[in-house]
């Protein structure tokens, strides 16, 4: 069930391209800026794209592949937990980042994190398949999705069940 | 110009013990051999008190060079106490994370 629901939100991973602004920032003059702020002068907009992403809802996932089909085993064991963990398909959000080159790289930079998939919960940063995984098992991560009210109903699945 | 260090096993785990003070490290390869990808287990009294995700970006600012230069990297990061706590409820048993692998080798894409 919580593939197939999901699937519907597989129309928010195109959404990062519609939120990015259709102009290229002006580059700098390499004489007059280091690399690393050419780096951060070009990620402004691809910044606030990621802003908008992470805010997009409760739970955002940035995987490789869909939930339907993970292109990853760190994707693929991410969004399983998720699912095992009785995640809303309504408060959750994943975005391809195979899909966007800059979403790809820029991702990286704006977690400060070397790896993906990478797990938003409230707009904050969790972390990547390990911590995902490790947290499952001990707990703290339905700890977290139940104080942030991110799980299904149980009442609707019991509703759900006698109708069937 | 010297040609950079290829990244192994063994490197990684000099570069844990010095920069982290791990008192235990496991590396794993996961890449098939490639030493492209890493799964390890870290035990280091640098992480007491402080969060899974804290730990973790302890560990990635210590190996950040390193890091950068592989496909994938997965770690498990434990204080003394509680490796010896696992150790003992699994029977010796406290091991890198495997954990979206296919029998411990990275499947799909990398990077």
């Amino acid at each position: 069930m919580f593939s197939r629901t999901v699937f519907s939100r597989v129309a928010r991973q195109t959404a990062f391209s519609a939120i990015r602004p259709a102009a290229t920032p002006i580059k700098p003059s390499p004489f007059l800026l280091s690399v690393a702020a050419q780096r951060r002068l070009l990620s402004d907009a691809v910044r606030q794209a990621i802003d908008k992403a992470v805010a997009s809802a409760p739970v955002v996932l940035f995987m490789k592949g869909t939930p339907e089909t993970p292109q990853c085993g760190f994707s693929r064991a991410s969004i399983q937990v998720l699912g095992l963990q009785g995640v809303d398909p309504e408060k959750f959000a994943a975005y391809n980042v195979l899909e966007d080159q800059e979403l790809r790289q820029g991702i990286k930079e704006y977690s400060d994190w070397p790896t993906i998939p990478q797990l938003y919960i409230d707009k904050e940063f969790v972390g990547g398949c390990d911590i995902i995984v490790s947290m499952h098992q001990n707990g703290e991560l339905a700890k977290i999705l139940e104080e942030k009210g991110v799980l299904v109903k149980e009442k609707e699945s019991a509703e759900g069940e006698k109708k069937e | 110009m010297a040609a950079e260090a290829t990244i192994t096993e063994e490197s990684l785990r000099a570069a844990l013990i010095e920069r982290l003070k791990a008192t235990h490290v496991e590396i794993q390869d996961m890449s098939g051999g490639c030493g492209q990808a890493f799964t390890s287990l870290i035990v280091s009294p640098e992480f007491a008190g402080k969060n899974s995700l804290r730990r973790h970006r302890l560990v990635n600012a210590a190996l950040r060079d390193e890091i950068a230069r592989i496909h994938a990297w997965s770690a498990k990061c434990q204080t003394p106490d509680e490796y010896a706590r696992e150790m003992a409820a699994t029977g010796g048993e406290d091991r890198p994370p495997l954990d979206g692998t296919e029998d411990g080798k990275v499947a799909g894409v990398s990077g």
